[in-house]
């Protein structure tokens, strides 16, 4: 499109990459803001190494990596059918670009990008099990959220969405990894030992192989998807306030962070900002859902090692934050609080009080678990130096959130892309520096201490006026209106009946969800329903970098690793 | 005669049904405990005739539970040592209290009841021998489950008891050097004396390091947290994994008897076992030449009795205690405890009470 080309400012990655490759670069726009790069699909992996590589864009980090099927936009849709959409993100140039490349329906193929980034390892393995785009020299392309009997992929635009899938049991051989390996020239015969997906410690439904020379992890394998629930599927055949529930089962222990960040990529795409108060409102029940999820991850953690009673103290302080949010907006955990726009309602009468004491007794909590962790040996040789990353390598694997802090690694999305009010609000980023559990431990109790200290300014600084933005095209008319006016009833009936319509586009927007970077990007056709919604789940990326982190350890330190991790299996399978 | 071996008969059934009974009960007590610690309500619902009685029928329910649940052996696993294996390992706990005394003798008349069932010359050898037993149960119940959790399990529990047991035995033998004596009831009798005219000369006091090594030791020997590792309920859940019904309550309950008997050693060897300080066969005499008070036989025995099943109590208090406070090791850690931290401690231990024994002597 001509006026694109006209955009005056022309990021420094767009012009580099244009002098560099002049005959790769097909388009490029900057639609809300978004540095957007459309390549050559036979350029993709060398513009890839580029980029990562010259030092004046240094994008060192995969932060997503998806695709769209353009099968159905508008009128007869789009060809090449598909693109393959990666965010990249600078960490030291505190940048981001979107790179996308087309790829065409008879030759669904693409070059991987495993050779730059490590971390696109799983992002195209779910590409490729839900588009049928493979990638080549991927060491290991294979289903990771389906079954291997699965037929057909499910987000492509032609897959009809009630279609009934085979469900035989024996489609996944259990030992398929079992059998790739021969020991038959060692001296003592490895063990291998499948841990889930019914185990104790694999909570939220996640099966390991490992196999162990004695109590020593040698390999292992992580499978997932048992609790897919074609979240991202689903979103495009739902009007936008109607996928709003659905993000609340994303990452079920901090579902505000959830609702907020789907909200914030759809006012993203009609470019507008809520009122303050209502800005001040998300920060507040981001931050409160935060507490929730650290202090469930840390329980829990303490529980499989051993010391149930930590787990019981902060359940408890558990429960009177899920008390809060319930005041909040009614429902503990499916709590669907933000609408495009706004917040469903403003905070309760009272809140500020019921706050107050619920903060008094998390931080006498929080007290009598430091004292009963921090100063036992035990805690200390459980975690000290088992489940170590590299901060190298846990940028290469896109490791965001307290995982990557802990390895000293500063970023945090509130600092570096403030959204909502972040930027005017003081807390600190706790950073570890041995990238270990406790380094994780350590870093996530902190966190919590500068939750509160953001939700105590929240409380403070928070100004009077409406929570929803008086805005037609997504605010619903007031009750009098709906019933007195034509107008009025118009407007109700469009936004029930047809949804909220944001203008064709796409949007990215990142979010600081509890497990790291939470990243939702929308792609709009101008109707009321996604055409593409598209969750970049923190723990996805995490979880990838698992088996590295537990190789060499032993058994017991994988309850520990795998508990601060913090896998949360509805955002890790959507 | 036939009077004897009805005495005999008559105290293996009380202690075997105590043992029984107080393990029974451990189980609610745990849980009532463990909930006092973490602000909890505990076991409130079973209900005998409208009242709950602080949840104490739970124990019953259980029994209840666990007799009509299905007993199931898993396919591929050996049927008869898997069988065997419950047997093997509460059969140790149940026996090793014959050698303990509960209390001194009673004297009815002419007849002389010694209040322990066996008094062995060699009683700490008796016990360490069947104790050492132990093993077989867990490991046997490990190996024939044709489980590799179960195998883990079995792998942990028989290195970790074996290894600890050295330790166990050689904290000890200081008490031996001590009271010159393996006889248990002996060795009660001698905690009696008095050091420096006012201190009881307890297992505690003079061997206070050995009081910390045994106690150690023998909740390694117990499995219990945090050396629960074979066990590790969230990380390998055990190597009773494959067992259901009351197989499965006989490995629970024969940890709950072990706790019985480490609290009865405890008592036993390092807080005088039956003994009330200063109180003797005639009453009490008090240091510093206070005077004597005198009192009767039968409420003296009484009270050694009630004495030595308070110190069993609070031991039985202090492990399960400890059980809800600490996490759990890890494999190489409680090796690494074992062989090199205590052992060592432990041979350390033993030189200062022989060099300081020799000199006294």
């Amino acid at each position: 499109m001509p006026e694109r080309d006209m955009v005056v400012d022309e990021s420094v990655t767009s012009v580099r990459l244009k002098q560099a490759f002049a005959e790769a670069v097909l388009d490029q726009h900057a639609e809300h803001g978004d540095d957007t790069l459309t390549v050559r699909r036979e350029a993709w992996r060398e513009v890839a190494q580029f980029l990562r590589d010259e030092p004046d864009l240094r994008y060192n980090v995969l932060m997503d990596l998806t695709a769209v099927d353009y099968l159905t936009l508008g009128d007869g849709g789009r060809t090449p059918r598909y693109e393959v959409v990666a965010h990249l993100y600078s960490l030291s140039h505190n940048q981001r670009v979107r790179l996308k490349t087309a790829v065409p329906d008879d030759d669904p193929r693409i070059d991987s990008l495993m050779p730059v980034w490590e971390g696109a390892n799983w992002f195209e393995r779910e590409v490729y099990d839900m588009f049928g785009i493979t990638f080549d020299d991927h060491p290991d392309l294979r289903r990771i959220l389906l079954y291997n009997g699965f037929e057909g992929h499910p987000l492509r635009k032609d897959y009809p969405q009630d279609k009934e899938q085979p469900l035989d049991h024996n489609a996944q051989d259990p030992t398929f990894y079992m059998n790739k390996r021969d020991d038959a020239g060692s001296e003592t015969r490895h063990m291998f030992v499948h841990m889930g997906p019914s185990h104790p410690a694999m909570h939220g439904v996640i099966h390991m192989t490992l196999e162990l020379d004695g109590e020593t992890i040698v390999d292992g394998d992580t499978e997932i998807g048992y609790l897919h629930r074609a979240f991202e599927k689903e979103a495009e055949s739902h009007t936008y306030t109607q996928v709003i529930p659905y993000t609340d089962r994303l990452n079920y222990v901090s579902p505000l962070i959830n609702n907020v960040g789907f909200v914030l990529a759809v006012e993203k795409l009609f470019d507008v900002e809520t009122p303050e108060r209502c800005q001040y409102i998300r920060v507040l029940v981001s931050e409160l859902s935060r507490i929730t999820d650290h202090l469930t991850c840390i329980a829990a953690n303490a529980m499989e090692l051993g010391a149930f009673t930590v787990y019981f103290y902060f359940i408890k302080a558990r429960e009177e934050i899920w008390k809060l949010v319930e005041a909040i907006c009614g429902a503990r955990l499916t709590t669907t609080y933000t609408r495009v726009g706004g917040v469903m309602a403003d905070l309760p009468a009272g809140f500020a009080d019921q706050l107050a004491q619920v903060l008094v007794l998390l931080h006498e909590q929080m007290h009598d678990v430091e004292r009963l962790l921090q100063k036992n040996r035990i805690f200390h040789d459980r975690m000290r130096g088992t489940g170590v990353i590299a901060p190298r390598d846990a940028l290469a694997l896109s490791f965001s959130g307290p995982v990557l802090r802990s390895t000293g690694v500063d970023f945090d999305v509130r600092k570096t892309t403030p959204y909502l009010v972040y930027d005017r609000l003081d807390f600190d980023v706790p950073l570890g520096d041995s990238g270990d559990n406790y380094d994780r431990y350590l870093v996530r109790m902190e966190e919590i201490r500068q939750s509160v200290r953001l939700v105590e300014q929240c409380m403070a600084q928070m100004p009077d006026g409406p929570v929803q933005l008086d805005d037609a095209r997504m605010t619903m008319p007031p009750k009098a209106e709906v019933y007195g006016t034509i107008e009025g009833l118009m407007n109700h009936f469009k936004l029930i009946i047809e949804g909220i319509k944001p203008p064709a586009g796409e949007a990215y927007v990142p979010v600081e969800g509890a497990n790291g970077e939470l990243g939702f990007y929308l792609v709009s056709d101008g109707t009321g329903r996604p055409y593409r919604c598209r969750v970049r789940p923190p723990c996805f990326a995490l979880m990838q970098g698992l088996q590295k982190m537990l190789k060499g350890g032993m058994v017991a330190d994988v309850v520990a690793t795998f508990g601060t991790i913090n896998m949360i299996a509805g955002e890790n399978d959507r | 005669m036939w009077v004897d071996v009805l005495i005999i008969l008559l105290k293996v059934l009380v202690v075997l049904l105590v043992l029984i009974h107080l393990g029974a009960l451990l189980t609610w007590a745990e849980r009532k405990q463990s909930a006092a610690i973490q602000d909890r309500i505990g076991p409130n619902r079973a209900r005998i005739a409208g009242r709950a009685a602080m949840g104490l029928f739970h124990a019953l329910a259980d029994g209840i539970k666990m007799v009509t649940k299905e007993d199931f052996v898993p396919a591929g696993a050996h049927r008869t040592l898997h069988t065997l294996a419950p047997a093997a390992a509460l059969f140790p706990a149940l026996v090793v209290f014959a050698a303990i005394p509960f209390g001194d003798v009673l004297r009815i008349g002419e007849r002389v009841i010694p209040l322990q069932i066996a008094d062995l010359n060699v009683g700490i050898v008796y016990i360490f021998a069947i104790s050492s037993m132990a093993v077989y149960g867990t490991m046997l119940a490990g190996w024939a489950s044709n489980n590799n959790y179960a195998l883990l399990g079995g792998l942990r529990a028989s290195s970790q008891m074996i290894s600890y047991e050295i330790t166990m035995g050689l904290s000890i033998i200081g008490v031996l050097m001590i009271y010159e004596s393996a006889q248990l009831n002996v060795i009660v009798q001698k905690q009696g004396e008095l050091l420096w005219g006012f201190l009881p000369k307890w297992g505690i006091v003079v061997q206070p390091a050995a009081f910390f090594l045994f106690l150690a030791a023998a909740m390694a020997e117990n499995k219990r947290v945090p050396f629960d590792l074979p066990e590790g309920e969230s990380e390998i859940i055990g190597y009773f994994v494959e067992y259901s019904s009351m197989k499965f309550a006989m490995f629970f309950l024969a940890e709950f008897v072990e706790i019985v008997i480490v609290s009865g050693l405890v008592a036993t060897l390092f807080f005088g076992g039956w003994q009330v300080p200063y109180l003797y066969a005639d009453g009490f005499h008090w240091p510093f030449g206070l005077g004597v008070w005198q009192l009767p036989h039968l409420l003296v025995v009484l009270l050694q009795v009630a004495a030595f099943g308070f110190k069993v109590l609070i031991g039985c208090w202090v492990l399960l205690t400890v059980r809800w406070t600490l996490p759990r090791f890890r494999y190489d850690q409680v090796m690494h405890l074992g062989w090199k931290i205590l052992l060592e401690l432990a041979f350390v231990n033993l030189l200062i009470t022989a060099v300081v024994v020799l000199l006294i002597t």
